[in-house]
């Protein structure tokens, strides 16, 4: 269990640093922005970051080397009754790590954006923005209830919503961040649902706490017969669904694209779509307890894996692939967490954090010399032009594909070893998980190198291009006659990435896999715990041993079918044509976003106008509002005959009121 | 032999003409004025009934205030009826309907 409040703060003024920073840099360019100027806003945001990163890598020193936990309030933000809200802060191992991957890509991120974003409109803007998700980021990281987490939760829902509709005279952007944000509020429902039965059945909402009764309520089932732990973990699930894009919530992913290119690194790669992820490693003592939630959580995530990384294969514009790529990972995280392996799928979250990143702003530098055209058809050869691009995203494609002996490597074949585990241990849906995640090997191999061969080798198709296809290109709309290297403010960042893309699965490898680095906030399960003790392996080990299993050789088999379909467009035709059905279903993504636009989105709206009409005009207006004005009208109407107005009408009631009276009066007194 | 009923029903009858004389005349206001008159009158004839039968002579005296103020009641009465007469240039009751809700 996460250790109690210790007396003493090691951490004191630290985490307000780690927070704080972003949150002020980000209200004053916000406000500020245009009295100070563009150099000035993205200096201080920048600064803002850089000392929050600072700060989380001394907290990483502190956890993970002094052994420094802390759990408490900063300040009670309500209270109702016996129940009590908090700002809390909790650190611990688990958010050292998140705290370390969130500011280190966000300092990239903001660094690079100086170059993505210069000469476009709301520079400051963005600024602004990208440091306030940080903010909420570092919230949604640090809390130690589920409402700071909820908090964080809807604020970088918030801040993804703003940055994908950027460019909000762009009607396409539009439309992909309703879509985005309506998406969420689905998941957010599910969220919603199980904190409240968590304060229902446990009267508190710290994490802690929570932790200290949910095993006395193991055995609790809710009316319906539902295991009450089980109904809990799915509808958590079914919130982290819609923030990490798992199936069936995942349609608003690679719409979201529409944002700028620093943001879907950032946001849509790296740091929020793993915040469920996140969620669900942190809530682990809860997960554990129901199998039956680990496998509703394999199946979707193999989904995940599998199928939506099949479509990568078939786009064209590059940054879809890349996001059709991330919710394939997204998906092996998911089949990690399933698998009950936590600390494995918190490994991939972050190597994947660094080699997505660098893959989403690779993509942003080609993007930035093809004067924003997106098109990998009018690509190619880029090589030669834009080196230092090229060896950086060949390094972030590597350790995708999981190639040995880069960072996607370590981290994936632990998730192929813990589904394996998992299935072995007789887990439900177990065979679907070891199915997919290697199935999904080969597909991996396949786009990521494809949008590599495509990109940036071949013929030069850019030279003649028309600019026909002007949805994406908002920039220069003339040809492209010369390409040339992204300036240091995009490069510079992306070799930093590069850098840990390459060499950070060595670092993690053994300290995840023993789970040591985790200690205390994530609880691998049992199973994974008994095997993992039997066989200590270094990464040495790992990389020698590899080439003797399967995986690797599916990799390789992945780029080997890239590169054929690369040289042989011919056969690659062919190949399309022969397979007719299956690719048109593959183009229109399995109907996923038909499914959604044609029957969920008219029955919303179905119910919304019925709810209108009958509800609201017919109901509400007709009958409660206009029809007691009615009633009363109809009653006047009838009594201002009365009031005829002549003098002798008024005599007569007169006359036959005191009757009346006198009859009651006399009756009354001789009775 | 005429006894104190036949006086108090006569009385009565006087009255209820006059009653009905206000009810459902429409059309001449003078004609309200003559029933209001006549319902006085038919008060007035109760109270000498009463006081005859009943030796009592308190009742006649009273019947002088009454006539005294029947007096003073249809002179102001007729003169509000001629500058009503001036404004609305009718004397029709169903013309009179201002306070019409």
């Amino acid at each position: 269990m996460i250790q109690n409040l210790m007396v003493e703060n090691p951490f004191a003024h630290l985490y307000l640093l780690i927070i704080l920073a972003p949150l002020i840099s980000s209200i004053i360019v916000g406000l500020f922005g245009f009295a100070i100027g563009k150099r000035a806003s993205h200096s201080l945001a920048i600064l803002g970051v850089f000392i929050a990163t600072i700060c989380s890598y001394i907290v990483l020193y502190k956890v993970q080397c002094q052994n420094l936990f802390y759990n408490g309030s900063l300040y009670t933000w309500l209270t109702v009754g016996h129940q009590s809200f908090a700002v809390g802060i909790l650190i611990d191992k688990l958010t050292s790590i998140m705290l370390v991957v969130v500011s280190s890509v966000s300092l990239m991120v903001h660094i690079y954006t100086i170059g993505y974003m210069a000469g476009e409109e709301g520079y400051q803007r963005f600024f602004s923005y990208i440091s306030l998700f940080t903010f909420m980021m570092f919230v949604l990281v640090l809390a130690n209830n589920f409402v700071q987490l909820f908090f964080g939760w809807e604020g970088v829902g918030l801040v993804s919503y703003l940055l994908i509709g950027f460019y909000f005279k762009r009607e396409s952007a539009i439309f992909a961040n309703l879509k985005a944000f309506l998406v969420n509020r689905i998941g957010d429902l599910g969220f919603l649902l199980g904190i409240s039965l968590i304060l229902a059945y446990c009267g508190t909402l710290n994490y802690s706490e929570v932790f200290n009764i949910v095993p006395t309520l193991a055995n609790a089932t809710l009316p319906g017969g539902f295991n009450l732990i089980t109904v809990i973990c799915i509808l958590l699930f079914i919130g982290a669904m819609g923030k990490s894009a798992q199936f069936p919530l995942h349609v608003w992913l690679p719409d979201s694209m529409e944002g700028p290119t620093p943001i879907s690194a950032l946001i849509h790669a790296a740091t929020m779509v793993t915040a469920g992820i996140f969620m669900v490693a942190r809530l682990s003592p809860l997960y554990n307890m129901s199998h039956t939630a680990l496998s509703v959580i394999v199946v979707l995530g193999g989904i995940n894996c599998l199928f939506l990384g099949i479509l990568g294969i078939i786009q064209n514009d590059i940054k879809r692939v890349v996001a059709y790529s991330t919710l394939s990972q997204l998906g092996y995280m998911a089949v990690a967490l399933g698998c009950g392996a936590y600390s494995i799928a918190i490994f991939h979250l972050m190597t994947h954090a660094f080699f997505k990143g660098l893959l989403f702003l690779g993509a942003g530098s080609v993007i930035i010399a093809m004067h924003h055209e997106q098109d990998m058809r009018k690509m190619g050869g880029l090589a030669k032009y834009m080196p230092i691009t090229y060896v950086t995203m060949l390094i972030g494609s590597l350790a995708l594909a999981g190639i040995p002996p880069f960072a996607g490597f370590f981290s994936k074949d632990m998730i192929l070893e813990s589904a394996k585990l998992a299935y072995q241990s007789g887990l439900p849906a177990g065979w679907f998980a070891v199915f997919t995640v290697y199935a999904s090997v080969i597909v991996t191999g396949i786009y990521s190198f494809r949008l590599i061969f495509m990109t940036f080798h071949g013929e030069e198709r850019f030279r003649n291009s028309h600019h026909d296809h002007q949805e994406h290109s908002h920039g220069d709309h003339h040809g492209v006659t010369e390409v040339r290297e992204s300036p240091w403010v995009v490069t510079l960042p992306l070799i930093l990435m590069a850098i840990p893309s390459a060499i950070i699965g060595w670092i993690g490898f053994s300290s995840f896999v023993s789970n040591s680095v985790l200690a205390d906030s994530v609880f691998n399960i049992g199973w994974y715990l008994s095997h993992i003790q039997d066989e200590a392996v270094m990464p040495v080990q790992m990389v020698i041993q590899s080439f003797s299993e399967l995986p690797v050789y599916l990799a390789f088999a992945g780029i080997l079918i890239a590169w054929m379909c690369h040289k042989n467009p011919a056969f690659t035709e062919k190949f399309v044509k022969a397979i007719g059905p299956v690719y048109t279903l593959l183009e229109r993504k399995f109907y996923m976003d038909d499914l959604y636009i044609n029957l969920f989105a008219p029955a919303g709206r179905g119910i919304g106008r019925f709810l209108w009409n009958i509800g609201d005009v017919v109901i509400i207006d007709g009958l409660a509002v206009n029809g007691s004005a009615k009633v009363v009208d109809l009653y006047s109407k009838i009594l201002r005959k009365i009031q005829s107005g002549y003098v002798n009408s008024y005599a007569t009631f007169m006359v036959l009121g005191v009757i009346i009276l006198l009859t009651f009066c006399t009756r009354l007194i001789f009775n | 032999m005429i006894g104190i009923n036949h006086y108090l029903v006569l009385s009565a009858i006087l009255f209820a003409i006059s009653v009905m004389g206000i009810f459902l005349n429409r059309k001449n206001i003078i004609v309200v004025l003559m029933s209001i008159e006549l319902m006085l009158l038919a008060v007035n004839f109760n109270f000498i009934t009463f006081s005859s039968f009943l030796h009592n002579l308190a009742g006649q005296v009273f019947v002088f205030f009454t006539l005294t103020v029947a007096a003073a009641e249809s002179a102001i009465g007729l003169a509000v009826l001629i500058i009503l007469f001036r404004n609305l240039r009718s004397i029709n009751v169903q013309d009179m309907d201002s306070l019409h809700g």
